[in-house]
């Protein structure tokens, strides 16, 4: 996340204990000024959000139930729902088949595409921009529950579009393909967030150094390599750690294939529905949330290693 | 560009090519939403229908049907505005003065949203909100989604912060701008595409947001679109095609429209890629 | 760091406080004559039903009759009533964590309508209390119960003990198209007496082209559907119910339940069934369509699938000739008189009621209402010019006999029928089912998924204790 210009890194063991007011504190706001311009934002998230997801992660070490007896009198039982969960083989599975999602969907696919498209659909007039502009967002802000029947009717296997385009009938595509059909899914419905980002992002990168780069001959590569990609860097790793956390916790490719054929399909969230939700076992539904936030914040330091490394 | 070369021309059309690739890839599910609210048979085959206006004034017999597009807009409108100002204010504040622990906290807060949105948090949040006295109410709607989207919101709002050339405002200064001014008059015009985005990004969050306005709200009068959206089922859980493929598309115009404004009056504004 | 650690500690410290009201205290018992005196009253109704959407017919009903016709009543006596309705109109489970929410807070409707499954679990958890201990003895004096077989009360009953009205009820048949029967030399009415004997009229049906000859639903991807119009309907047939109330133990890896696996094992190993679609998240709604197209030949369904889905008009997947094509008969158990209780055919039933809110202020007024809800005339008004099992004999015996099938529902069926337990673990229970048929679906032997599924269920129930086995 951080610019050239930034600060250094907080957790730099080496950082000298901070002044009252920062040297790069150029705007003058001061502590307490500072703080002012924090708090309301803070006080929403402390409130609204950090004080629920406490309360979530405590029933994550009872057996609380929506219903039953154990809404009533939930217990303590410690770690019973971690180990339950981290030995449960369907979670391996779920785990595995959510990394390889995250990976080729996110981290690849609407990455690089959402770059590609915010690069390039400046050269295209303005109308046809739009037009394309329009219809990757619009896959984007289209409710989940609508996407699904725009997929299910797309990949139907007896009246689908698709067999009826490539004249493949009968074959069943979310059955034969599950993964990669969701994963393909998951590119349609996700780029037009980096699509947005990096066309926003790219406005930052000063005009006159593209030019410079043009005149002195860079191929496309290196004026990308070279001036594009140290501007828009910690965009980049922004856009990757989101775009990677979100698709980890995306609930969507259960409408498509509801976790199959026989689990296939079925990632952590999708596994976190089946094993804990649909039986209101609310308890192991926030335990294993825990376990999809520590595996998040794993992802996240390594991209923020990988992305600085290169300074 | 006077003289073209061979290989720019392949080059060229390659591109076109492959725009004309990615841009079917995008539309080719949306036939479906196209045609189908048309359609007098709606099922999941896509067929050129023999065009019936019926499915619209089935949907328009649902005397919930406009007003929950209201309600969305209410409640996206409120987010939306929380997120953009609190999230610029904070992010601004976390760019220029340091914070010890400001990333590792970023993260964490930025971590924990996604606990939030399951439903094993629809406990604690309904409770909380019983307690304050906000259920049944938007602003208690528009609080929770705020609170789930901000961390995010400032996280990202912070690397376009961060790329603002501290000379801008080092020369407010000199004038004698307070540090809102400089906030407002110099930062904000500055990173107007990261606002946009953010604003986009909110709004787009809310609108499809099923759970919690659903939990926290109890009056079917306040229910957003999303939340109507679920009600075209049978007792059996089979979905009624004809009323969801059309309300889908009256619910998608609003954020499509809104889109094209935000894009014409605040611009993804590119300097990089324009031609000369 | 230090300002982190603090934030964290002092935020950790009030949701501990705040965990204090996870669990529920004991509430003492409340005067059921609590505001019976008052001259203005305010009741709220929830249901799961919407204008426009799902369930509109009882919607419509509550807001154009029920509201109109008792605030007209109460008038009459001197009482200023105002009726709100809550509607939902949503998936049965976000309606379900919606009122359970409600519910332990004291808050929510004073009427909440319930499906029958839920009831145990909600009784369990407190959210709901018998209605002797909500309303006083006056619920019992209520001429209506005489009405509703008890089978059917049974199904918002819970420890003996009543919590609510029911508002309905259905029963699982095989529907058939007999012009494929016809094809296929088989009688036009049809009534198997065995599993063997449907399997024979698939083998009968497999012979025309692009025919699938029976739906017999699997799978996880269809949820409850494989487990209420599947496997629980076969495993009565052979003599055992999922969990058996007198012994307190679940069905584990028993001969009957490797018996009702067979039966998938036979179907879908011998190519009588379409094992891809028992796969697909739309599996349930496109067999619905193929049947409506005449490409399936048997297929087990409710009440709900004649009166909601093939219905020649509204239904989903309409039928315009349903009445002329679509048989029903009775389900078989495995063998004559191997299923429960000895019977010769076996049904499974469900369906919903309505249940006071302990919490609230008005009891009497609430019971009145709920009375008249139940009444003959409104109830005979709800089902308006459709057609649908009540909870009452006397508008069933008059509304349907226009309507073969729902009488023969009504008549025939629903006295042979079973229950699901209402417990808060039966959910993973059904879960665990799913995935046996799922694993036989794709080539798993019934031996195999069986043992699967017994370790399943005491994941699920903790322990082996409560299982039976064999």
């Amino acid at each position: 996340m951080a610019q050239q210009t930034a600060l250094p890194p907080a957790e730099q063991p080496t950082a000298p204990a901070p002044s009252r007011t920062s040297a790069t504190d150029v705007a003058g706001l001061g502590r307490g000024r500072a703080a002012a311009f924090v708090a309301p934002a803070m006080l929403l998230v402390a409130v609204f959000l950090v004080f629920p997801a406490l309360w979530t992660l405590y029933i994550g070490v009872t057996n609380y139930r929506l219903t039953g007896v154990q809404a009533r009198t939930p217990e303590i039982v410690g770690v019973d729902n971690y180990v339950d969960a981290l030995g449960d083989p369907t979670f391996h599975n779920a785990l595995f088949l959510t990394l390889v999602f995250v990976l080729f969907s996110a981290v690849l696919g609407q990455n690089l595409l959402g770059f590609a498209l915010a690069r390039s659909l400046a050269t295209l007039r303005p109308v046809m921009r739009r037009v394309v502009e329009s219809l990757v967002l619009l896959a984007w802000i289209i409710p989940s529950s609508i996407v699904a029947f725009l997929w299910l009717a797309l990949l139907d296997r007896d009246a689908g579009t698709l067999n009826a385009l490539l004249q493949t009938p009968g074959l069943a595509w979310l059955i034969d393909y599950p993964l990669v059909s969701i994963i393909v899914f998951n590119i349609w419905r996700g780029t037009a967030f980096s699509m947005l980002l990096y066309s926003a992002a790219l406005a930052s990168v000063p005009p006159s150094q593209l030019e410079t780069a043009r005149l002195v001959g860079a191929s496309r590569w290196q004026t990308l390599r070279d001036v594009v990609f140290p501007h828009i860097r910690g965009h980049v790793l922004t856009n990757t750690l989101l775009i990677s956390l979100w698709t980890f916790n995306d609930f969507t490719p259960f409408l498509i294939t509801a976790g199959g054929p026989n689990d296939r399909t079925e990632v952590l969230p999708v596994y976190i529905y089946n094993t804990a939700i649909s039986g209101g076992q609310m308890g192991y539904g926030a335990a294993v949330s825990l376990i999809m936030l520590v595996i998040n914040l794993i992802i996240a330091l390594f991209y923020i290693r990988l992305l600085r490394e290169r300074r | 560009m006077s003289i073209v070369t061979p290989r720019e021309m392949v080059g060229r059309i390659g591109f076109y090519v492959l725009v004309g690739l990615v841009t079917a890839f995008f539309a080719l599910p949306m036939l479906w939403l196209v045609a189908t609210p048309f359609d007098d048979q709606p099922g999941l085959a896509l067929s050129v229908p023999d065009p019936t206006l019926g499915n619209f004034s089935e949907l328009l017999d649902n005397r919930l049907a406009l007003p929950s597009l209201l309600n969305s807009i209410l409640l996206a409108a409120g987010t939306a505005l929380l997120v953009v100002v609190f999230a610029a204010t904070a992010a601004y504040a976390l760019s220029r003065v340091r914070i010890p622990g400001r990333d590792i906290m970023l993260y964490l807060l930025l971590l924990l949203s996604s606990i939030v949105t399951g439903t094993a948090a629809m406990v604690p949040i309904f409770l909380l909100m019983f307690e304050l006295g906000l259920i049944d109410s938007r602003v208690g709607v528009v609080l929770v989604l705020s609170g789930g989207l901000l961390p995010a919101a400032i996280f990202i709002l912070k690397d376009f912060m961060d790329s603002v050339p501290k000379s801008y405002e080092e020369s407010a200064r000199v004038f004698g701008a307070s540090s809102f001014q400089i906030l407002r008059d110099v930062v904000v015009p500055v990173i107007r595409p990261g606002l946009a985005t953010i604003a986009v990004w909110t709004i787009v969050n809310v609108w499809g947001n099923f759970l919690v306005p659903f939990i926290l709200l109890r009056d079917a009068d306040k229910q957003p679109a999303a939340v109507l959206m679920r009600t075209f089922y049978t007792e059996g859980g089979s979905p009624n095609l004809a009323l969801i493929s059309t309300f889908s598309l009256l619910f998608s115009i609003p954020v499509i429209a809104m889109y094209l404004f935000v894009n014409r009056r605040y611009g993804f504004r590119f300097y990089g890629g324009i031609k000369s | 760091m230090r300002r982190i650690a603090r934030i964290i500690a002092v935020t950790t410290g009030l949701a501990l406080v705040a965990t204090g009201c996870l669990g529920q205290s004991e509430d003492e018992p409340e005067d059921t004559q609590r505001g019976a005196d008052a001259t203005e009253v305010t009741l709220t109704i929830a249901a799961n039903a919407v204008s426009g959407g799902k369930n509109a017919e009882e919607a419509d009903w509550i807001e154009n009759y029920v509201i109109p016709e008792f605030v007209a009543q109460q008038e009459a006596d001197g009482v200023d009533v105002t009726v709100e309705f809550q509607s939902s109109g949503v998936d049965d489970e976000d309606y379900k964590s919606k009122i359970a929410l409600d519910l332990r807070t004291g808050s929510g409707a004073d009427i909440v309508s319930l499906d029958g499954i839920w009831v145990g679990e909600f009784a369990e958890a407190g959210y709901v209390l018998p209605l002797t201990e909500v309303v006083g003895d006056t619920v019992d004096e209520w001429d209506g119960w005489e009405q509703i077989p008890d089978a059917v009360q049974a199904n918002m009953s819970f420890n003996d003990e009543r919590y609510g009205v029911p508002a309905g009820s259905d029963g699982r048949v095989l529907f058939y198209n007999k012009e494929l029967f016809a094809q296929a030399g088989l009688p036009e009415d049809w009534q198997p007496t065995s599993w063997e004997e449907i399997l024979d009229a698939g083998r009968a049906l497999q012979g025309i082209e692009g025919v699938t000859p029976i739906q017999l639903n699997a799978g996880t991807a269809m949820g409850e559907a494989t487990t209420m119009q599947g496997v629980l309907p076969l495993l009565v047939g052979t003599g055992q119910r999922i969990y058996d109330e007198d012994a307190g133990t679940w069905q584990g890896n028993t001969q009957n339940i490797r018996d009702v696996l067979g039966l998938y094992q036979s179907v879908y190993g011998e190519g009588l069934g379409d094992p891809t679609l028992q796969q697909e998240a739309q599996g349930r709604d496109k067999s619905f369509a193929e049947f409506a197209a005449g490409t399936v030949g048997i297929l087990m369904e409710g009440d709900y699938f004649w009166r909601s889905v093939i219905e020649p008009t509204a239904g989903v997947a309409p039928m315009p000739n349903r009445d002329e094509v679509v048989g029903f008969t009775k389900l078989p158990a495995m063998e004559p008189g191997s299923g429960i209780d000895g019977q010769d055919f076996v049904s499974m039933s469900g369906g919903g009621g309505r249940v006071l809110n302990p919490a609230t202020e008005f009891p009497q007024q609430a019971w009145e209402l709920l009375t008249f809800m139940n009444s003959a005339e409104a109830t005979t008004e709800l089902v308006g010019d459709g057609a649908r099992l009540t909870q009452r004999q006397d508008v069933n015996d008059e509304l349907l006999a226009n309507d073969p099938m729902l009488s023969f529902i009504a008549d025939e069926v629903v006295p042979l029928s079973a229950y699901r337990p209402g417990l808060a673990v039966y959910p993973q229970i059904s879960v665990a089912l799913q995935q046996a048929t799922l694993d036989v679906v794709t080539g798993m032997t019934p031996e195999e998924a069986a043992a699967s599924y017994q370790d399943a269920v005491e994941a699920a129930l903790g322990s082996a204790d409560d299982i039976a086995s064999d």
